[in-house]
Protein backbone atom coordinates (compact mmCIF):
# COMPACT_ATOMS: atom_id res chain seq x y z
CA UNK A 1 0.00 0.00 0.00
CA UNK A 2 1.44 3.51 -0.73
CA UNK A 3 2.07 5.88 1.77
CA UNK A 4 -1.02 7.95 0.41
CA UNK A 5 -3.37 5.28 0.78
CA UNK A 6 -2.43 4.15 4.28
CA UNK A 7 -2.58 8.11 5.04
CA UNK A 8 -6.17 8.10 4.05
CA UNK A 9 -6.89 5.06 5.72
CA UNK A 10 -5.54 6.51 9.08
CA UNK A 11 -7.74 9.54 8.26
CA UNK A 12 -11.20 7.00 7.54
CA UNK A 13 -9.93 4.99 10.51
CA UNK A 14 -10.44 8.27 12.98
CA UNK A 15 -13.74 8.35 11.67
CA UNK A 16 -14.56 4.90 11.73
CA UNK A 17 -13.57 4.66 15.52
CA UNK A 18 -16.08 7.63 16.55
CA UNK A 19 -18.62 5.14 15.51
CA UNK A 20 -17.82 2.46 17.79
CA UNK A 21 -19.95 2.11 20.86
CA UNK A 22 -17.79 2.57 23.34
CA UNK A 23 -17.69 3.89 26.91
CA UNK A 24 -15.82 6.95 26.07
CA UNK A 25 -17.88 7.31 22.32
CA UNK A 26 -20.97 7.59 24.99
CA UNK A 27 -19.49 10.82 26.69
CA UNK A 28 -20.52 14.07 25.74
CA UNK A 29 -18.28 15.75 23.63
CA UNK A 30 -18.12 18.77 25.26
CA UNK A 31 -17.18 16.81 28.56
CA UNK A 32 -13.63 14.98 26.59
CA UNK A 33 -13.36 18.71 24.80
CA UNK A 34 -12.90 20.29 28.29
CA UNK A 35 -11.10 17.06 29.99
CA UNK A 36 -8.03 17.18 26.80
CA UNK A 37 -7.77 20.73 26.89
CA UNK A 38 -7.27 20.88 30.78
CA UNK A 39 -4.41 17.88 30.13
CA UNK A 40 -2.79 19.95 27.53
CA UNK A 41 -2.51 22.86 29.61
CA UNK A 42 -1.61 21.08 32.56
CA UNK A 43 0.96 19.61 29.92
CA UNK A 44 2.42 22.97 28.77
CA UNK A 45 2.34 24.14 31.98
CA UNK A 46 5.15 22.05 33.45
CA UNK A 47 8.67 24.01 33.29
CA UNK A 48 11.14 23.39 30.48
CA UNK A 49 13.57 21.06 32.53
CA UNK A 50 10.89 18.48 33.87
CA UNK A 51 10.55 15.07 32.27
CA UNK A 52 9.90 12.80 34.90
CA UNK A 53 6.93 14.97 36.77
CA UNK A 54 5.44 14.83 33.24
CA UNK A 55 5.25 11.01 33.01
CA UNK A 56 2.32 10.30 35.56
CA UNK A 57 0.18 12.02 32.69
CA UNK A 58 0.80 9.52 30.16
CA UNK A 59 -2.06 7.92 31.99
CA UNK A 60 -4.88 9.61 30.15
CA UNK A 61 -3.96 9.12 26.42
CA UNK A 62 -2.98 5.64 27.60
CA UNK A 63 -5.83 4.72 29.20
CA UNK A 64 -8.32 6.59 26.70
CA UNK A 65 -6.69 5.45 24.05
CA UNK A 66 -7.57 1.77 25.47
CA UNK A 67 -11.15 2.36 26.48
CA UNK A 68 -11.77 4.31 22.66
CA UNK A 69 -9.79 0.96 21.04
CA UNK A 70 -7.26 3.42 19.22
CA UNK A 71 -5.02 1.33 17.14
CA UNK A 72 -1.76 1.46 17.92
CA UNK A 73 -0.61 1.99 14.35
CA UNK A 74 -2.80 5.14 13.78
CA UNK A 75 -0.93 6.42 17.10
CA UNK A 76 2.33 5.96 15.79
CA UNK A 77 1.65 7.59 12.54
CA UNK A 78 0.28 10.54 13.79
CA UNK A 79 3.36 10.79 15.97
CA UNK A 80 5.31 10.55 12.92
CA UNK A 81 3.96 12.93 11.28
CA UNK A 82 4.18 15.45 14.19
CA UNK A 83 7.60 14.73 15.21
CA UNK A 84 9.02 17.00 12.59
CA UNK A 85 7.96 20.19 14.35
CA UNK A 86 8.76 18.68 17.74
CA UNK A 87 12.52 18.23 16.25
CA UNK A 88 12.39 22.05 14.56
CA UNK A 89 11.33 23.44 17.79
CA UNK A 90 14.05 21.20 20.06
CA UNK A 91 16.89 20.15 18.21
CA UNK A 92 19.15 23.44 18.45
CA UNK A 93 18.33 22.73 22.92
CA UNK A 94 21.14 20.80 23.41
CA UNK A 95 23.79 23.20 21.15
CA UNK A 96 22.55 26.32 22.89
CA UNK A 97 21.76 25.00 26.64
CA UNK A 98 25.45 23.14 27.96
CA UNK A 99 24.69 23.54 31.31
CA UNK A 100 25.51 20.13 32.70
CA UNK A 101 22.48 18.66 34.35
CA UNK A 102 22.24 14.99 34.60
CA UNK A 103 24.33 11.73 34.92
CA UNK A 104 23.46 8.83 33.41
CA UNK A 105 25.43 6.20 33.65
CA UNK A 106 28.74 8.39 33.60
CA UNK A 107 27.55 10.09 31.21
CA UNK A 108 27.01 14.07 31.49
CA UNK A 109 24.25 15.75 29.92
CA UNK A 110 23.76 18.72 29.24
CA UNK A 111 20.53 21.05 30.09
CA UNK A 112 19.73 20.98 26.25
CA UNK A 113 19.37 17.61 25.89
CA UNK A 114 17.02 17.21 29.16
CA UNK A 115 14.45 20.27 27.81
CA UNK A 116 14.58 18.58 24.22
CA UNK A 117 13.60 15.58 25.72
CA UNK A 118 10.71 17.41 28.17
CA UNK A 119 9.65 18.80 24.29
CA UNK A 120 9.36 16.13 22.96
CA UNK A 121 7.41 14.23 25.52
CA UNK A 122 5.14 17.30 25.80
CA UNK A 123 4.76 16.77 22.40
CA UNK A 124 3.92 12.93 22.52
CA UNK A 125 1.76 13.23 25.40
CA UNK A 126 -0.70 15.96 23.44
CA UNK A 127 -0.88 14.90 20.18
CA UNK A 128 -2.02 11.90 21.91
CA UNK A 129 -4.68 13.00 23.43
CA UNK A 130 -6.03 15.00 20.48
CA UNK A 131 -5.40 11.32 18.21
CA UNK A 132 -7.63 10.33 21.12
CA UNK A 133 -10.20 12.78 21.22
CA UNK A 134 -10.49 12.64 17.52
CA UNK A 135 -11.07 8.71 17.62
CA UNK A 136 -13.81 8.51 20.23
CA UNK A 137 -16.02 11.68 19.15
CA UNK A 138 -15.29 12.39 15.58
CA UNK A 139 -14.83 15.62 13.81
CA UNK A 140 -18.65 16.09 13.05
CA UNK A 141 -19.27 15.48 16.77
CA UNK A 142 -16.25 17.70 17.99
CA UNK A 143 -17.28 20.51 15.92
CA UNK A 144 -20.72 20.21 16.96
CA UNK A 145 -19.21 20.42 20.52
CA UNK A 146 -17.48 23.27 20.40
CA UNK A 147 -20.00 25.36 19.01
CA UNK A 148 -21.87 24.25 21.90
CA UNK A 149 -18.99 25.72 23.93
CA UNK A 150 -19.86 28.86 22.74
CA UNK A 151 -16.93 28.72 19.63
CA UNK A 152 -18.54 30.97 16.97
CA UNK A 153 -20.23 28.91 14.46
CA UNK A 154 -18.26 30.19 11.68
CA UNK A 155 -15.21 28.61 12.97
CA UNK A 156 -16.37 25.69 13.94
CA UNK A 157 -17.96 25.34 10.05
CA UNK A 158 -14.66 26.29 8.26
CA UNK A 159 -13.30 23.34 10.75
CA UNK A 160 -15.71 20.73 9.72
CA UNK A 161 -14.94 22.00 5.88
CA UNK A 162 -11.49 22.12 6.54
CA UNK A 163 -11.47 18.40 7.43
CA UNK A 164 -13.51 17.29 4.48
CA UNK A 165 -11.62 19.45 2.01
CA UNK A 166 -8.48 17.31 3.52
CA UNK A 167 -10.27 14.05 2.33
CA UNK A 168 -10.80 15.16 -1.22
CA UNK A 169 -7.04 16.24 -1.27
CA UNK A 170 -6.22 12.87 -0.40
CA UNK A 171 -8.60 11.44 -2.43
CA UNK A 172 -7.39 12.76 -5.68
CA UNK A 173 -3.37 12.83 -4.89
CA UNK A 174 -3.87 8.73 -4.57
CA UNK A 175 -6.24 8.99 -7.99
CA UNK A 176 -2.77 10.92 -9.24
CA UNK A 177 -0.16 8.66 -7.57
CA UNK A 178 -1.71 5.75 -8.65
CA UNK A 179 -1.88 6.60 -12.26
CA UNK A 180 1.56 7.37 -12.10
CA UNK A 181 2.84 4.84 -10.48
CA UNK A 182 1.00 2.46 -13.15
CA UNK A 183 2.90 4.34 -15.97
CA UNK A 184 6.09 4.82 -14.87
CA UNK A 185 9.80 3.44 -15.16
CA UNK A 186 9.92 1.47 -12.10
CA UNK A 187 12.72 2.62 -9.48
CA UNK A 188 13.15 5.86 -11.26
CA UNK A 189 11.92 9.05 -9.68
CA UNK A 190 9.89 12.23 -10.91
CA UNK A 191 11.88 15.20 -11.80
CA UNK A 192 10.68 18.30 -9.70
CA UNK A 193 9.88 20.20 -12.04
CA UNK A 194 6.67 17.20 -12.95
CA UNK A 195 6.39 17.06 -9.47
CA UNK A 196 5.39 20.92 -9.69
CA UNK A 197 2.99 20.25 -12.54
CA UNK A 198 1.21 17.15 -10.83
CA UNK A 199 1.05 19.53 -7.36
CA UNK A 200 -0.89 21.85 -9.59
CA UNK A 201 -3.57 19.31 -10.91
CA UNK A 202 -3.92 17.95 -7.80
CA UNK A 203 -5.17 21.47 -6.34
CA UNK A 204 -7.23 21.92 -9.14
CA UNK A 205 -8.71 18.48 -9.40
CA UNK A 206 -9.36 19.09 -5.56
CA UNK A 207 -10.71 22.54 -6.12
CA UNK A 208 -13.00 21.64 -8.59
CA UNK A 209 -14.46 18.23 -6.76
CA UNK A 210 -15.08 20.70 -3.58
CA UNK A 211 -17.34 23.21 -5.95
CA UNK A 212 -18.99 19.86 -6.50
CA UNK A 213 -19.43 19.23 -2.94
CA UNK A 214 -20.78 22.72 -2.47
CA UNK A 215 -22.75 22.54 -4.57
CA UNK A 216 -24.43 19.54 -3.42
CA UNK A 217 -24.86 20.82 0.05
CA UNK A 218 -26.34 24.29 -1.70
CA UNK A 219 -28.97 21.61 -3.53
CA UNK A 220 -29.98 20.34 0.03
CA UNK A 221 -30.32 23.58 1.24
CA UNK A 222 -27.20 24.53 3.32
CA UNK A 223 -27.16 28.14 4.02
CA UNK A 224 -24.17 28.55 5.41
CA UNK A 225 -24.92 26.86 9.36
CA UNK A 226 -24.07 23.45 9.84
CA UNK A 227 -27.04 21.36 11.90
CA UNK A 228 -26.93 17.97 13.41
CA UNK A 229 -29.02 15.68 15.20
CA UNK A 230 -28.01 15.90 18.73
CA UNK A 231 -28.22 12.62 20.83
CA UNK A 232 -26.61 13.87 23.64
CA UNK A 233 -27.50 14.92 27.07
CA UNK A 234 -24.69 15.90 30.02
CA UNK A 235 -25.05 12.77 32.30
CA UNK A 236 -23.63 12.26 35.66
CA UNK A 237 -21.17 10.38 34.17
CA UNK A 238 -19.80 13.23 32.12
CA UNK A 239 -19.62 15.58 35.25
CA UNK A 240 -17.39 12.58 37.34
CA UNK A 241 -15.12 12.31 34.22
CA UNK A 242 -14.09 15.38 34.07
CA UNK A 243 -14.17 16.33 37.58
CA UNK A 244 -11.76 12.59 38.23
CA UNK A 245 -9.52 13.24 35.02
CA UNK A 246 -8.88 16.94 36.09
CA UNK A 247 -8.57 16.13 39.70
CA UNK A 248 -5.87 13.84 38.83
CA UNK A 249 -4.12 16.53 36.92
CA UNK A 250 -4.39 19.06 39.45
CA UNK A 251 -2.55 16.08 41.71
CA UNK A 252 0.00 15.55 38.81
CA UNK A 253 0.52 19.44 38.48
CA UNK A 254 1.04 19.95 42.72
CA UNK A 255 2.84 17.12 43.53
CA UNK A 256 6.00 15.39 41.61
CA UNK A 257 4.15 12.01 42.12
CA UNK A 258 7.73 10.00 40.39
CA UNK A 259 9.92 11.94 43.29
CA UNK A 260 6.79 10.73 45.91
CA UNK A 261 6.97 7.25 44.99
CA UNK A 262 10.71 7.08 44.83
CA UNK A 263 10.77 8.68 48.75
CA UNK A 264 7.98 6.17 49.40
CA UNK A 265 9.67 2.80 48.15
CA UNK A 266 13.30 3.82 49.39
CA UNK A 267 11.52 4.45 53.43
CA UNK A 268 9.97 1.36 52.59
CA UNK A 269 13.07 -0.28 52.18
CA UNK A 270 15.15 1.21 54.29
CA UNK B 1 -50.17 25.01 -13.48
CA UNK B 2 -46.71 22.80 -14.58
CA UNK B 3 -44.48 21.65 -12.29
CA UNK B 4 -41.37 22.75 -14.58
CA UNK B 5 -42.47 25.54 -17.16
CA UNK B 6 -38.85 26.86 -18.37
CA UNK B 7 -39.22 29.59 -21.78
CA UNK B 8 -36.23 30.73 -23.61
CA UNK B 9 -33.56 29.32 -21.10
CA UNK B 10 -30.15 30.53 -22.69
CA UNK B 11 -26.74 29.91 -20.65
CA UNK B 12 -23.38 29.98 -21.36
CA UNK B 13 -20.61 29.60 -18.88
CA UNK B 14 -17.79 31.94 -17.69
CA UNK B 15 -15.23 30.43 -20.21
CA UNK B 16 -17.60 31.55 -23.16
CA UNK B 17 -18.94 27.71 -23.82
CA UNK B 18 -22.76 28.38 -24.78
CA UNK B 19 -24.36 25.06 -22.98
CA UNK B 20 -28.02 26.08 -23.79
CA UNK B 21 -29.48 27.91 -26.70
CA UNK B 22 -32.74 28.47 -25.81
CA UNK B 23 -34.56 25.93 -24.03
CA UNK B 24 -38.21 25.34 -23.79
CA UNK B 25 -39.78 22.86 -21.37
CA UNK B 26 -42.85 21.97 -19.71
CA UNK B 27 -43.58 19.26 -17.28
CA UNK B 28 -46.85 18.58 -15.76
CA UNK B 29 -47.04 17.31 -12.12
CA UNK B 30 -46.15 13.52 -12.07
CA UNK B 31 -44.69 13.30 -15.48
CA UNK B 32 -41.44 11.22 -15.95
CA UNK B 33 -38.89 12.56 -18.26
CA UNK B 34 -35.88 11.84 -19.37
CA UNK B 35 -33.59 14.38 -21.04
CA UNK B 36 -31.31 12.41 -23.45
CA UNK B 37 -28.04 13.68 -25.38
CA UNK B 38 -24.33 13.63 -26.09
CA UNK B 39 -21.85 14.70 -23.60
CA UNK B 40 -21.77 18.46 -23.85
CA UNK B 41 -25.35 18.36 -24.83
CA UNK B 42 -26.63 20.58 -21.94
CA UNK B 43 -28.39 18.01 -20.16
CA UNK B 44 -26.18 19.13 -16.35
CA UNK B 45 -26.80 22.29 -17.43
CA UNK B 46 -30.73 22.34 -17.62
CA UNK B 47 -31.01 20.40 -14.64
CA UNK B 48 -28.77 22.55 -12.31
CA UNK B 49 -31.36 25.64 -13.66
CA UNK B 50 -33.96 23.74 -11.71
CA UNK B 51 -32.68 23.98 -8.59
CA UNK B 52 -30.70 27.17 -8.85
CA UNK B 53 -27.53 26.04 -8.73
CA UNK B 54 -27.61 27.93 -12.14
CA UNK B 55 -29.32 31.11 -12.54
CA UNK B 56 -30.53 31.81 -16.52
CA UNK B 57 -28.76 34.61 -17.84
CA UNK B 58 -31.84 34.54 -19.98
CA UNK B 59 -35.06 33.31 -20.33
CA UNK B 60 -37.23 32.10 -17.27
CA UNK B 61 -37.60 29.14 -14.94
CA UNK B 62 -40.61 28.48 -13.19
CA UNK B 63 -40.90 25.31 -10.49
CA UNK B 64 -44.88 25.53 -9.42
CA UNK B 65 -45.26 28.53 -10.66
CA UNK B 66 -42.39 30.31 -8.39
CA UNK B 67 -40.04 32.18 -10.81
CA UNK B 68 -36.40 30.80 -9.83
CA UNK B 69 -34.51 34.11 -8.79
CA UNK B 70 -32.25 34.05 -6.34
CA UNK B 71 -34.88 35.50 -3.72
CA UNK B 72 -36.81 32.23 -4.06
CA UNK B 73 -34.13 29.83 -3.99
CA UNK B 74 -35.26 28.33 -0.57
CA UNK B 75 -38.70 27.78 -1.63
CA UNK B 76 -37.26 26.36 -5.14
CA UNK B 77 -34.90 24.10 -3.22
CA UNK B 78 -37.37 22.55 -0.77
CA UNK B 79 -39.62 21.29 -3.99
CA UNK B 80 -36.88 20.00 -6.31
CA UNK B 81 -34.73 17.57 -4.76
CA UNK B 82 -31.48 16.76 -6.99
CA UNK B 83 -29.39 13.66 -7.03
CA UNK B 84 -25.70 14.12 -8.27
CA UNK B 85 -24.29 12.32 -11.09
CA UNK B 86 -21.36 11.33 -8.60
CA UNK B 87 -22.76 9.87 -5.38
CA UNK B 88 -19.33 10.60 -3.35
CA UNK B 89 -19.72 14.24 -3.98
CA UNK B 90 -22.96 14.26 -2.24
CA UNK B 91 -22.48 12.40 0.47
CA UNK B 92 -20.32 13.64 3.05
CA UNK B 93 -21.19 13.18 6.79
CA UNK B 94 -19.43 10.99 8.90
CA UNK B 95 -22.79 8.37 8.48
CA UNK B 96 -25.76 7.22 6.52
CA UNK B 97 -28.22 7.87 9.17
CA UNK B 98 -26.35 11.83 9.26
CA UNK B 99 -25.75 12.18 5.92
CA UNK B 100 -29.89 12.12 5.05
CA UNK B 101 -30.85 13.91 7.99
CA UNK B 102 -28.86 16.63 6.09
CA UNK B 103 -31.42 18.24 4.07
CA UNK B 104 -34.55 17.96 6.83
CA UNK B 105 -31.99 19.94 9.35
CA UNK B 106 -31.48 22.77 6.85
CA UNK B 107 -35.52 22.70 6.60
CA UNK B 108 -35.58 24.03 10.38
CA UNK B 109 -36.83 20.80 11.13
CA UNK B 110 -37.67 19.55 14.68
CA UNK B 111 -35.06 16.31 15.75
CA UNK B 112 -37.77 13.98 15.67
CA UNK B 113 -39.96 14.92 12.64
CA UNK B 114 -35.90 14.01 10.95
CA UNK B 115 -35.70 11.06 12.68
CA UNK B 116 -39.13 9.96 11.39
CA UNK B 117 -37.88 11.53 7.51
CA UNK B 118 -34.63 9.84 7.75
CA UNK B 119 -36.32 6.76 8.58
CA UNK B 120 -38.64 6.64 5.71
CA UNK B 121 -36.60 7.63 3.53
CA UNK B 122 -33.86 5.04 4.07
CA UNK B 123 -36.66 2.32 4.01
CA UNK B 124 -37.93 4.15 1.01
CA UNK B 125 -34.67 3.07 -1.03
CA UNK B 126 -34.39 -0.34 0.87
CA UNK B 127 -31.11 1.12 2.95
CA UNK B 128 -32.48 1.09 6.02
CA UNK B 129 -29.40 -1.49 7.57
CA UNK B 130 -26.98 0.93 6.32
CA UNK B 131 -28.03 3.88 8.61
CA UNK B 132 -25.03 3.65 10.99
CA UNK B 133 -22.12 2.85 8.16
CA UNK B 134 -19.61 5.36 7.33
CA UNK B 135 -20.75 6.30 3.26
CA UNK B 136 -17.15 5.48 1.82
CA UNK B 137 -17.57 2.38 3.15
CA UNK B 138 -20.97 1.42 0.73
CA UNK B 139 -20.74 -0.03 -2.89
CA UNK B 140 -21.34 2.05 -5.91
CA UNK B 141 -25.59 0.93 -5.56
CA UNK B 142 -25.91 1.57 -1.95
CA UNK B 143 -24.37 5.48 -2.08
CA UNK B 144 -26.69 5.51 -5.19
CA UNK B 145 -29.91 4.90 -3.26
CA UNK B 146 -28.13 6.51 -0.05
CA UNK B 147 -27.90 9.67 -2.26
CA UNK B 148 -31.23 9.58 -3.10
CA UNK B 149 -32.80 8.56 0.01
CA UNK B 150 -31.17 12.13 0.98
CA UNK B 151 -32.77 14.07 -1.02
CA UNK B 152 -36.24 11.66 -0.34
CA UNK B 153 -35.81 13.00 2.96
CA UNK B 154 -36.46 16.58 2.09
CA UNK B 155 -39.99 15.84 0.52
CA UNK B 156 -39.28 17.56 -2.68
CA UNK B 157 -42.37 17.36 -5.10
CA UNK B 158 -39.66 17.22 -8.25
CA UNK B 159 -37.16 15.00 -8.05
CA UNK B 160 -34.15 15.56 -10.76
CA UNK B 161 -31.45 12.90 -11.31
CA UNK B 162 -28.00 13.39 -13.31
CA UNK B 163 -26.84 10.02 -14.96
CA UNK B 164 -28.02 7.71 -12.02
CA UNK B 165 -27.37 4.52 -13.21
CA UNK B 166 -23.67 5.37 -13.91
CA UNK B 167 -21.56 2.77 -12.59
CA UNK B 168 -23.94 0.51 -11.39
CA UNK B 169 -23.44 -2.86 -12.03
CA UNK B 170 -26.98 -4.74 -13.63
CA UNK B 171 -28.84 -5.44 -10.43
CA UNK B 172 -27.87 -2.42 -9.07
CA UNK B 173 -29.36 -0.73 -12.17
CA UNK B 174 -32.14 -3.31 -12.05
CA UNK B 175 -32.87 -1.88 -8.32
CA UNK B 176 -32.71 1.28 -9.33
CA UNK B 177 -35.13 1.11 -12.03
CA UNK B 178 -37.71 -0.53 -9.60
CA UNK B 179 -36.81 2.47 -6.98
CA UNK B 180 -37.11 5.55 -9.27
CA UNK B 181 -40.58 3.80 -11.21
CA UNK B 182 -42.40 3.41 -7.72
CA UNK B 183 -41.90 6.82 -6.66
CA UNK B 184 -44.58 9.47 -6.90
CA UNK B 185 -42.49 12.47 -7.75
CA UNK B 186 -42.45 14.02 -10.47
CA UNK B 187 -39.29 13.14 -12.31
CA UNK B 188 -36.21 14.15 -14.90
CA UNK B 189 -34.19 12.23 -15.46
CA UNK B 190 -30.76 13.17 -17.39
CA UNK B 191 -28.87 10.49 -19.40
CA UNK B 192 -27.49 8.40 -21.60
CA UNK B 193 -28.97 5.02 -20.92
CA UNK B 194 -31.59 4.70 -23.24
CA UNK B 195 -32.27 1.46 -22.15
CA UNK B 196 -33.92 2.49 -18.45
CA UNK B 197 -35.81 5.86 -20.50
CA UNK B 198 -37.60 2.94 -22.00
CA UNK B 199 -38.36 1.36 -19.00
CA UNK B 200 -38.74 4.46 -16.84
CA UNK B 201 -39.81 7.40 -18.72
CA UNK B 202 -43.22 7.74 -20.94
CA UNK B 203 -41.53 10.94 -22.72
CA UNK B 204 -37.97 11.73 -23.51
CA UNK B 205 -36.47 14.74 -24.77
CA UNK B 206 -33.33 14.64 -26.95
CA UNK B 207 -30.96 17.76 -26.23
CA UNK B 208 -28.16 18.41 -29.17
CA UNK B 209 -26.05 21.25 -28.77
CA UNK B 210 -28.09 23.29 -26.34
CA UNK B 211 -31.59 23.09 -27.59
CA UNK B 212 -34.77 20.37 -27.74
CA UNK B 213 -34.32 18.53 -31.09
CA UNK B 214 -36.94 16.73 -30.25
CA UNK B 215 -39.93 15.70 -27.45
CA UNK B 216 -41.55 12.60 -27.23
CA UNK B 217 -42.14 8.74 -26.72
CA UNK B 218 -39.18 6.88 -26.45
CA UNK B 219 -40.00 4.18 -28.69
CA UNK B 220 -40.85 6.58 -31.17
CA UNK B 221 -37.66 8.76 -30.84
CA UNK B 222 -35.09 5.70 -30.29
CA UNK B 223 -36.94 4.24 -33.56
CA UNK B 224 -35.69 7.84 -35.20
CA UNK B 225 -31.91 6.55 -36.90
CA UNK B 226 -31.16 9.74 -38.35
CA UNK B 227 -32.19 11.50 -35.25
CA UNK B 228 -29.99 9.35 -33.45
CA UNK B 229 -26.90 9.49 -35.43
CA UNK B 230 -27.20 13.33 -35.67
CA UNK B 231 -27.65 13.30 -31.88
CA UNK B 232 -24.33 10.58 -31.40
CA UNK B 233 -27.12 8.81 -29.73
CA UNK B 234 -27.47 5.15 -30.12
CA UNK B 235 -30.50 2.78 -30.45
CA UNK B 236 -31.35 0.16 -27.07
CA UNK B 237 -32.97 -1.41 -30.24
CA UNK B 238 -29.63 -2.09 -32.03
CA UNK B 239 -28.34 -5.88 -32.21
CA UNK B 240 -24.82 -6.23 -30.99
CA UNK B 241 -22.43 -7.52 -32.49
CA UNK B 242 -20.28 -10.62 -30.06
CA UNK B 243 -16.57 -9.55 -30.67
CA UNK B 244 -14.43 -12.32 -31.87
CA UNK B 245 -11.71 -14.22 -30.22
CA UNK B 246 -8.51 -13.00 -32.32
CA UNK B 247 -6.04 -15.53 -31.01
CA UNK B 248 -5.40 -19.10 -33.13
CA UNK B 249 -6.93 -21.95 -31.42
Amino acid sequence: MSRLAAALQDLRALDSLALRETALARRDPRAKLAVTLCFIVTVLSFGRYQVAALLPLALFPAVLSAQAQVPGRVLRRTLWLASPFALMVGLANPWFDRTPMLALGGIELGAGWVSFGSILLRVTLTVSATVVLLGSTGMHALCVGLSRLGVPRVFTAQLLFLQRYVHVLAEEALRISTAHRLRAAPGRRLPLSLYASLMGQLLLRAFDRAARVHQAMLARGFDGELRIVEDWRWQRADTLFVGLWCGYFALARAVDLPLALGRLITNVWA
Amino acid sequence: MPAIDIRALVHAYADGTQALRGVDLRVDVGEVVAIVGANGAGKSTLLKHLNGLLLAASGSVRIEGIPLTRARLPDVRRRVGYVFQDADDQLFMPTVQDDVAFGPMNLGLAASEVRARVAEALAAVGASHLALRAPYRLSGGEKRAVAIAGVLAMAPSILVLDEPSTGLDPAGRRRLIELLGRLPQTRLVATHDLGLVLQLCPRALVLHEGRVVADGAPARLFADAELLRRCQLESPYEGLKPARSRCAS
